[in-house]
Parts: structure tokens; C-alpha cells; sequence
């Protein structure tokens, strides 16, 4: 196989691995074509495996002939190898470089990929929009399925299926669709079922500077107006971001020719922008030499909280509109995949309590990210140790997960998943052996025939035994609209995250497992009671024609 | 009530300044010891603010709607009024303003607050906590430590207590030569015996050493105080201020320990700032707390420029080192500051914490203030400004320790007994002289202000109470409630208190608590282990031939309920 070509040096002796808040292992140092393993050989130590996929960036150090090797993966955890052997050390080095940054999407571990375990449930066939689209019918006959973009032409990071108004037909879409960037024309994202008022996404209009229009594109978004009513247009940048915009053939929607919507801007940052966030806060957290006021002025100038606090507010904008306005709503940015999405999948949680399921977060992040054409790929590509020039690596989605802990943070009780289920998203995003995350859009995922030779994360984290590690022992299904609150003082830095390799957990895992215990008691005696229950009324009606003579 | 000027006015509107929404209108009525705003709604809810918590009470310029009135309180509460008349509000003012400031002790709420307690019943209560009992806990006296009268009737140190531990090898002329050369006769004494390795953390003010100085009675206090913990060979003396300010204090006569003198020290610096420093990066943080709508960038600028964690992590590291010393190094350890009564008492009372798990619990949390910070003369009426006095005396220091306890709960949740909210429960109390607990700047104050006779212990109201400040996580077999506790005091561990200092607006509180939902988990379990019980008494009376009753068999099983407490 052509991996082994990238190794050199499969294999070394008397590798001495370091991590933070662990003993050190010494052991055996193994490259296969998608792993780092270090296996100690003796039993009761566990073994290192790590995916090259995960692995960001490494630096070499020699001090003499031993060599260290520090690398830095994308789940932000960093270990050290000392490698005796200055040779066998470049050559590892050389060799992990080059596994851990192949181009070809093919290559890629899913697809090399056997589950252990027997797919019972296939995630590829769990979420797919004819179902949702049958729970909007039961609702409401505004809509329709749309088939407009069956081969991807139209708009190619599109699904193929689309659910808009029903009196649109699909000439209007594709001229609708030749009016906004990248051909995303506004589609339904979330009905809220409460008041019947719809969020839609679309990606900006083509004003330009002359200000084009584009009669098909009004009909469109006016079509999801009850007579007489009010939308909002939320764009996620600024104005002044959104009038440059123009320039390069952008723009937003003129009041002129859409009198029926106001126009709100909010300032969620740019993908670059995040991924300059996202380096300089890691840096911060991984260096624990900070004086508190270094720490807290580093912290700051990352500008993550603040990009955390804008995404929410804007979110909270959006459900507000719908729910307390009861007005209608349509999200866009430039390319409506990323700020858009942070925006509509967070009111969504907000407002619909089935997102805040494990099932309904998954068919959330399928249909608002997946779907909807997050580029994961482009943007996973690297994380916050790249040191290359950036390309389009971005941490939106991890900006989103990070807004749904806090909102699970806030209300620890509303949600069927817990703390770790966000991680393990976070990890698969970056590096995984399912396949859910590979690629830009559906379009892609379809050419790469990843349903039929890879599978998917779903199929995995489904299974009920691992399921029960992320399911939320606090867990009151609720059906409100919660409000999270935005100001500074409510939102933290995520530790699960940010923090997770620089402290030991043990005691909070041990907290965790206290409430799981305090719970599970709980439930324990409350099966007891009431099967004893049962027992005593049973003999209490065999007993009674004794007592009554 | 001769400072009432206005005892009631109506359509006052109580403002929620992050929504709007919730602001309601009621009557405002003035007591002599609390002000109470009464809703017009249906629910009439009525808001208590108790004159001795008000920090201060702010007129804003009348506008078109009427004049606003903020009132702020000790505990961080704070209260915005919206009066129509601003005549009345002139009167609200000037009446909250003199309530507030008591100018003798004899106005103090503790003085007329009377929960009905017959007089046996409250005497019994001042007996709640008793020190001597926590001494032998630790195993003192010994052969090592006794109990010296040299401080009876106060004659050594009027701001200590009259009961000290000393070195038993340490002879009476040693003793009071050293309290003569340390500021305001506060010689070095026990404050806490570690078992394990029988070492010890003493306290003192600093020695009056000058640039010169020395008293061969100090130094030999210290030896003895090193040559209790046999298997040492030197003992450390924290010096908890920065070098600089100690050094700065020779000046004055006063300074810190000469390690050519006294042998076997290691003299170690922390750098605790003073209270005057403490005082103004509170009120910053309380600013940064109030800030209307801040971005994050103010807030986190805010919170650094306040300097209030840098402050936290000192208080923190300085337990940290001492309890470090003590427990694993064996070493025992001398602490002082200027005085010995605000930085000491922090140091002292957070390694304590880290290293012996009883003061974790509820009952030694207050065995623990009522030892290093009530009986050895914190001045609680000058620092947390009891009476109209001078406000360079104010300063957050109790604040600061019950902030360090409060870090590390978040640190080890499964540690400790109470909750958060017995933190703010015990910090409300501090400031609100209900109770003659914290009343007067030393016990020998006290002893002369009868509080005893005259006022309510706050500890047995709290102890009744203490289901509503238990920690559910808490078990006392859990490997981390045992021990030592060693904490990360890197930067980035210490978060801002919400629960604290987040309460200046009532809609930011948080949501959901986990707490509170483990705590009616752990309730509800408690009564299907009743119910349980009762259920399974039923067989057994069948079985003797006896008609089923359940209600017996919950009598049976409260009876074992009660006997389990009792243990």
C-alpha cells in the first residue's frame, strides 16, 4: 500500500511519551498508515492511539542524540516523545508530517475503517429530509419539497431536496437562486409550530453596487408573510461589512424593494477572523506560567467570549423575533454556511425542545450543518495549532458547540445530552474513523459514495452502550422556549475544552459519577416502591371479600 | 424611630434594569430596622431590605417619570426605586441614609432582633461552638502544647482571646517578653496542630524589630515553637505582605523576622496586598458587576483591571504553601502580617481548609471562623463598617476567605458539606449585625458589650437550617473529601463569583441549579426509603398475624431516622 512509502521508520524502541497531569509511559513507538500507537507492554497500561488525522502540527528538539517530538493534536491536547536515536526521531517526525497531511479525501481513514460492532441502526438512512418534511406537512401546507436541485446544479452546496413556500415554483427558485451568493436561495430552516412563523437562510443577495433586484427573490421570502405582517432580515454582519460587500457584486436586501422586512445587522466575526480567535485563546490556555492579569488581558484579546456572546445574542435575536414578535424571519451573511447557521441551528435549541434531544441535536447538526452545507473539511482542516499560512480552516462549529454548553450550562436540566457528547462532536469534526464530517456538502459526500463505503458517526454513537455516556442524568424533557442569558458575567471559557489537558479531572469526574449515583438511586428505589406499590394493592383486592363478610 | 422621616409612600416603582418587564409598582414602608417595598399586584410580594446591609443609598436627578432612588447594599444587592414625589424622596433618602449608619453599638439591629428564644435556650445557643472542644479535637493540649493564662483578663493582648496555646517548653517570662516585642502584644500562638506530622501553624503580628532590634525572649519563643514538632529542624515564617511593605515597616520600628537571629527559619514572603488596596478592587469589581449592558471586552477588561482574582490567588497560594509546609513537609509554620488579624487570619483559615477535611463541613466551617477570625480579634464592626466610622478601616478580607473556599468548591464539588449558599448565607451575616456573632472588634470587646447576654448566636439558627446549605454531592467516604486538599492556582482556575458579585440585577440569576435538583432528588429518595421501609414492615406484621398499618411502620422508621442523627 502507499502508505508505507510515508513511513520510515515503523517502528522504535524505548519511546518515552510525557503528558500533561499523567505518569509518563515508556514502551514501543508503532507508525501504521493512519496511526501514532505507543504500547508500554506491560499490562495494565494503557496505550496510546492516535489518529494522524488528529495531529496539527510537531516540532523536533535535540538535546544530544535523543530527540524530542512534540506534537500538538486537534482536540488541543499536547504530548511529547522522547525518541533515542537522532535518525529514528527525524524519520518518525518526517513520517508523521507527512500521514497527517495527505490531500486526497480518499485516503482518509473512514475509508479504511471496519466497525467492530454490528451497524444496527445505519446512520446514513436516519435523517433525510422527506422524513422531517412529513412532521412540516402534519403541521402546515405552505410548504413544498423542491426538486429544483436534484443534480446539485443550481446551487451546489445545497442538498438535493429543499422545502419552500408552496405557491414558488422552481423557474422562480433558479432565478431566485441566480440573485444570492453561491446560488443559496432562501430556503426553510425551522417552522416554529407555536405561532406558525418560519426562520429561513439564504446566502447575501447580488445587489452590487447598482443595486440589482431581483423581483423572484422578494416573491420568495414575501411569500412566508401572513398578510399584512412583518419579517426581520437578520444580516450577521455589520453594515459597514455589508456595504463593502457591494463592491465585490454582494449587498443586502434595499428597504425599497422589500418594504415588508427591517433589516437588523449583528457583527459575528469571519471564518479567519475565528480561527486567529481560536489560535490565540489555546496559546493562552496552554500557558500556565500567566499572572492572572496576563491571563485575563490574553483571554480577552483571543476575543472568543466575545465571538461566543455575539453568536448567542444573535441567536436569541432571532428566536425573539419569532417567538415574542411573532414575526418571521430570515438569517443570511456572505455565503450563509457558517455565521447563517450558528445563527439558525442556536434558535433552534432556543425555541423547538426536541433539538435539545440527543436524536433532535443530531437531526439538527444534519439538517442546519450537514445539509445545509457547512464546508467541514475546509474548515477542519487544521485547528489551533496551524502553523502554514491560513486557508479556510474556521471554528465555527466548535464556536456552536461551545454556544450550546453554555446554553446547557445555564440550563443544566434541559437537555438529553450531556458536556461530553459536545466534545466527542468536537473531536469527530477534526478527526475520526466515521465519515459523517468528510466533505463540503452533500454534493460532495454523494461522489465520494460515503454512505456505501464508510460509515457513519451516527450508526456509532447511536448504540445504546455508547450512548449512555453522554446522556444528561439531570434530564427533565421540558417544553419551553429557554432563554439563555448573554450577559458577560453568565457566559464562561469551556473548560471541557479549552482546559481539558492542562488540569486533572479527576475530581469533577468524580462529581459527575456522584450525580449519576445520587440519580440512579433514585430511580432504583423509585422501581421498588412502586412495584411494592402494585404488589399491596394486588393483595389489598384479593384480601377485600375476606374483610367485607 | 426619630430618623423616619417618611414611613410610607406609595406608587413606587421597583426597576429591573435588564427588563423592563419585570419592574413592578408597590408601596415603599419604613421601619426602624428595614425598609419594605410591597407590590400592588395580586401576590402583593414584599421585598425586605434590612437597614444595617445598606452600603449606601444613591439620588439620581429627578426626571419627567419621578426621582430615582438606588439603594446598594453590603451584600450586593441592589435596589432601584423610581419615587414620584421628589420630596419624598429627599425624605427616603436622608432617613436611609442616617438608618443605615448606626452610631453606637447599642443601635444595632442584633440588639432588638428577637426570634422568641427563651433565655435558657439562648444561652445554650452561645455554647453552640466551643473552642476549647475544637482544641482537643486536634489533639492539644499534649505533651507538646497546653493552654497558657498568661493572656487572663487580657493583660498581655487585649485583641486576643484570653485562652492561648503555647509551647509547653515555653517558659512564662519568654512569653511575655515576646508578646512585648510584636505590634499590639499579639505573640505567637497555636492556631491549628496537625496530627499527622505534628507540626503547627502559629500566628503573630510582626516583630518590632526596626532596623536593628531583636528580643531574645522572640527568639527563643519561636525555637520553642520550632522544637515542638520533634522531627523538624527549622520552621518557616510567612510573612504574608509584599517584601516591599514589610521592609518599609523597619521604618516604623516594626518589620519582620532577621534570619540571623533567629535560627532555623526560612523566612517566606507571599505578598498579600493591605486592606486599603483589597477595599478599592472590590468596589471595582462591584462596578464591573453594575456596569449596564457591557460587552465582553469591559468586562474582562473590568475584571482584570480590579485585580480582584490577583488577589484571590495570593490569599489562595499562601494557603497552599502553608498547608504544603505542614502536611508534607512536616514543617511547622509561624504566620503573620502587620497586625495579625486580616491577612493572617486568611492565610491561617484557608490552609486550615486544604488540610483538615472537618472544616469543610458545615459545623467546622463555623468552628473555624469563630477560631481564626472571631476569637483572635479580627475587627469585623471596623472592616465591615458596623458603625458610621472611618472608611479607611473598610476593607472585604472575610470576603476574600469566603471567596477562597468558594474556588475551591468549584475545584472539588464532592469536598465539601455546605453550598454556595451558605457562603453568601455566612457573608449576608457578617455585614448584617442581626446577630452578636460578629458584633465589636475582639472578644475582650464582646466580653464588655455582654452580646451574650443582650444578643442571638447566629450558628444553631444556621445549623437548623442546614439542609438548605448541603452540598448533595458531599459523602464523607469520597477519596477527595478526605485529606489534603491540593488545589491548581494557575490564573486561569479562578473564575468571577456570579453567585456573588452577579447580583446586582435580579434576571441574570442563574436558570437551573444542579444543586438544587440533586437536592429534591436527594429528598425525594429519602422519602421512598420511608415509604420503602414502611412496605417492607408490612409482610413481616402479616406474617405475625397482625392487620397491615403503614402508618406504624413509618413511625418505626422515623424513630431510626432520629437515632441516626443523634450518631
Amino acid at each position: 500500500m502507499e502508505f508505507a512509502e510515508l513511513i520510515k521508520t515503523p517502528r522504535v524502541d524505548g519511546v518515552v511519551l510525557h503528558r500533561p497531569f499523567m505518569p509518563t509511559v515508556e514502551g514501543t513507538l508503532c507508525l501504521t498508515g493512519h496511526h501514532l500507537i505507543l504500547s508500554s507492554r506491560q499490562d495494565n497500561t494503557e496505550e496510546l492511539w492516535l489518529l494522524h488525522a488528529n495531529i496539527d502540527s510537531i516540532e523536533k528538539r535535540f538535546v544530544g542524540s535523543l530527540g524530542t517530538i512534540i506534537v500538538k493534536c486537534k482536540d488541543l491536547r499536547v504530548i511529547q516523545l522522547d525518541i533515542p536515536g537522532m535518525e529514528e526521531c527525524l524519520n518518525i517526525a518526517s513520517s508523521i508530517e507527512a500521514l497527517s497531511t495527505l490531500d486526497s479525501v480518499s485516503l482518509m481513514y473512514p475509508f479504511f475503517y471496519r466497525p467492530l460492532f454490528e451497524v444496527i441502526e445505519d446512520g446514513w438512512q436516519l435523517f433525510v429530509p422527506e422524513e422531517a418534511f412529513k412532521d412540516l406537512e402534519s403541521m402546515t401546507d405552505e410548504w413544498r419539497l423542491s426538486e429544483v436541485n436534484k443534480d446539485f446544479s443550481v446551487c451546489p452546496s445545497y442538498p438535493s431536496l429543499l422545502t419552500v413556500p408552496k405557491d414558488i415554483d422552481d423557474e422562480s427558485l433558479c432565478k431566485a437562486a441566480s440573485f444570492r451568493h453561491g446560488g443559496r436561495f432562501p430556503v426553510l430552516s425551522y417552522y416554529h409550530k407555536k405561532n406558525g412563523m418560519v426562520m429561513m437562510r439564504a446566502a447575501q443577495p447580488l445587489t452590487g453596487t447598482n443595486g440589482r433586484r431581483c423581483k423572484e427573490d422578494e416573491k420568495l421570502i414575501n411569500a412566508t408573510l401572513c398578510a399584512g405582517k412583518r419579517g426581520y432580515i437578520i444580516d450577521t454582519r455589520t453594515i459597514a461589512v455589508a456595504q463593502q460587500a457591494k463592491a465585490r457584486g454582494g449587498g443586502f436586501e434595499q428597504e425599497a424593494n422589500y418594504p415588508q422586512w427591517r433589516r437588523i445587522h449583528k457583527a459575528i466575526e469571519r471564518s479567519n477572523v475565528l480561527q486567529e480567535s481560536l489560535i490565540k485563546l489555546v496559546e493562552s490556555c496552554n500557558d500556565q506560567s500567566h499572572s492572572m492579569d496576563r491571563w485575563l488581558s490574553k483571554l480577552e484579546a483571543s476575543n472568543w467570549q466575545s465571538n461566543v456572546k455575539e453568536i448567542l445574542t444573535t441567536a436569541c435575536l432571532a428566536a425573539q423575533c419569532i417567538d415574542r414578535e411573532g414575526a418571521s424571519v430570515l438569517v443570511h451573511g456572505t455565503e450563509g454556511t457558517d455565521s447563517t447557521l450558528q445563527v439558525t441551528s442556536l434558535a433552534q435549541i432556543i425555541l423547538d425542545p426536541s433539538c435539545r434531544t440527543i436524536r433532535g441535536f443530531e437531526a439538527l447538526i444534519e439538517r442546519e450543518w450537514l445539509q445545509a452545507g457547512h464546508p467541514f473539511q475546509q474548515r477542519c482542516a487544521q485547528s489551533a495549532y496551524s502553523n502554514g499560512k491560513p486557508r479556510s480552516e474556521a471554528p465555527v462549529f466548535l464556536l456552536f458547540l461551545d454556544c450550546v454548553w453554555q446554553i446547557l450550562r445555564q440550563f443544566p436540566c434541559s437537555f438529553q445530552f450531556n458536556e461530553n457528547f459536545l466534545i466527542m462532536l468536537f473531536e469527530h469534526t477534526y478527526a475520526s474513523q466515521f465519515s459523517t464530517f468528510l466533505g463540503n456538502s452533500v454534493a460532495e459526500r454523494v461522489k465520494l459514495l460515503l454512505s456505501q463505503k464508510t460509515v457513519s458517526l451516527w450508526s456509532w454513537v447511536n448504540r445504546p452502550q455508547e450512548l449512555e455516556r453522554f446522556l444528561n442524568p439531570l434530564y427533565e424533557p421540558n417544553n419551553l422556549v429557554i432563554w439563555p442569558s448573554v450577559a458577560p458575567q453568565s457566559l464562561q471559557l469551556w473548560e471541557g475544552v479549552f482546559l481539558r489537558w492542562n488540569r486533572s479531572t479527576k475530581c469533577l469526574d468524580e462529581a459527575y459519577q456522584e450525580m449519576v449515583h445520587i440519580i440512579e438511586y433514585n430511580k432504583e428505589l423509585q422501581n421498588k416502591v412502586n412495584s411494592l406499590r402494585r404488589q399491596l394493592a394486588q393483595l389489598e383486592t384479593e384480601d377485600s371479600p375476606l374483610q367485607t363478610p | 424611630m426619630e430618623h423616619i422621616r417618611t414611613p410610607k409612600v406609595e406608587n413606587v416603582r421597583m426597576i429591573d434594569r435588564l427588563t423592563r418587564r419585570k419592574s413592578s409598582v408597590g408601596t415603599l414602608y419604613l421601619s426602624s430596622t428595614h425598609t419594605i417595598f410591597v407590590e400592588n399586584s395580586e401576590a402583593r410580594k414584599e421585598t425586605w431590605v434590612l437597614h444595617s446591609l445598606i452600603y449606601n443609598v444613591e439620588r439620581l436627578p429627578t426626571n419627567s417619570s419621578g426621582s430615582p432612588l438606588i439603594i446598594r447594599c453590603k451584600n450586593f444587592h441592589v435596589y432601584r426605586l423610581l419615587i414620584p414625589q421628589e420630596k419624598d424622596c429627599l425624605d427616603v433618602l436622608a432617613s436611609l441614609t442616617r438608618l443605615s449608619r448606626p452610631e453606637r453599638y447599642g443601635e444595632l439591629f442584633c440588639f432588638s432582633f428577637n426570634p422568641n428564644l427563651d433565655k435558657e435556650l439562648r444561652e445554650k445557643a452561645w455554647g453552640f461552638i466551643n473552642l476549647k472542644a475544637e482544641f482537643s479535637r486536634m489533639g492539644i493540649p499534649c505533651n507538646l502544647w497546653h493552654v497558657t493564662a498568661a493572656n487572663h483578663e487580657y493583660r498581655l493582648c487585649d485583641t486576643y482571646p484570653s485562652e492561648l496555646f503555647v509551647p509547653k517548653s515555653a517558659s512564662p517570662a519568654v512569653i511575655v517578653g515576646s508578646a512585648k516585642f510584636r505590634s499590639r502584644g499579639r505573640l505567637p500562638v497555636l492556631s491549628y496542630f496537625h496530627r499527622d506530622t505534628s507540626a503547627s501553624i502559629c500566628r503573630s503580628s510582626q516583630p518590632l524589630t526596626g532596623f536593628s532590634a531583636r528580643s531574645s525572649d522572640d527568639e527563643q519563643m519561636l525555637q520553642a515553637i520550632m522544637k515542638s514538632n520533634p522531627v523538624s529542624e527549622f520552621m518557616y515564617v510567612v510573612d504574608t505582605r509584599p517584601k516591599l511593605n514589610a521592609m518599609a515597616n523597619r521604618a516604623a520600628g516594626k518589620g519582620y523576622e532577621n534570619e540571623d537571629h533567629y535560627t532555623n527559619i526560612k523566612l517566606q514572603f507571599i505578598g498579600i496586598e493591605n486592606i486599603h488596596v483589597m477595599r478599592n478592587s472590590q468596589q471595582k469589581l462591584i462596578d464591573v458587576g453594575e456596569l449596564a449592558a457591557p460587552s465582553m471586552s469591559d468586562f474582562l477588561w473590568g475584571l482584570e483591571n480590579s485585580g480582584w482574582l490577583k488577589h484571590i490567588k495570593a490569599v489562595l497560594d499562601a494557603g497552599v504553601f502553608i498547608a504544603k509546609a505542614v502536611a508534607e513537609d512536616g514543617v511547622s509554620v509561624l504566620v503573620h502580617c502587620s497586625d495579625g488579624w486580616d491577612r493572617t487570619a486568611q492565610a491561617c483559615s484557608v490552609a486550615s481548609v486544604l488540610l483538615d477535611p472537618y472544616y469543610r463541613t458545615i459545623k467546622g466551617l463555623m468552628v473555624l471562623i469563630e477560631k481564626d477570625w472571631v476569637s483572635f480579634g479580627h475587627k469585623f464592626s471596623h472592616r465591615y463598617a458596623h458603625l458610621d466610622g472611618d472608611p479607611k478601616e473598610v476593607s472585604p478580607v472575610m470576603d476574600q476567605f469566603l471567596e477562597c473556599v468558594w474556588q475551591l468548591m468549584q475545584q472539588f464539588p464532592c469536598a465539601f458539606e455546605f453550598n454556595e449558599r451558605f457562603l453568601i448565607q455566612l457573608h449576608t451575616h457578617i455585614y448584617s449585625c442581626q446577630n452578636g456573632n460578629f458584633i465589636g472588634n475582639c472578644q475582650k470587646e464582646r466580653r464588655d458589650l455582654r452580646l451574650q447576654e443582650r444578643t442571638h448566636s447566629l450558628w444553631p439558627h444556621l445549623w437548623e437550617n442546614r439542609a438548605e446549605y448541603t452540598n448533595p454531592l458531599y459523602r464523607t467516604d469520597h477519596s477527595q473529601t478526605q485529606g489534603v486538599l491540593k488545589p491548581l492556582t494557575t490564573a486561569y482556575c479562578f473564575k468571577f463569583w456570579k453567585g456573588m458579585y452577579g447580583r446586582a440585577e435580579k434576571s441574570v440569576a442563574s436558570h437551573q441549579s444542579p444543586a438544587d435538583c440533586l437536592n429534591a432528588v436527594r429528598e425525594e429518595s429519602q422519602q421512598l426509603e420511608e415509604e420503602l421501609s414502611s412496605h417492607q414492615e408490612v409482610p413481616r406484621e402479616t406474617d405475625a398475624g397482625q392487620e397491615t398499618c403503614p402508618t406504624e411502620g413509618k413511625e418505626n422508621f422515623r424513630g431510626e431516622e432520629e437515632d441516626q442523627q443523634v450518631v
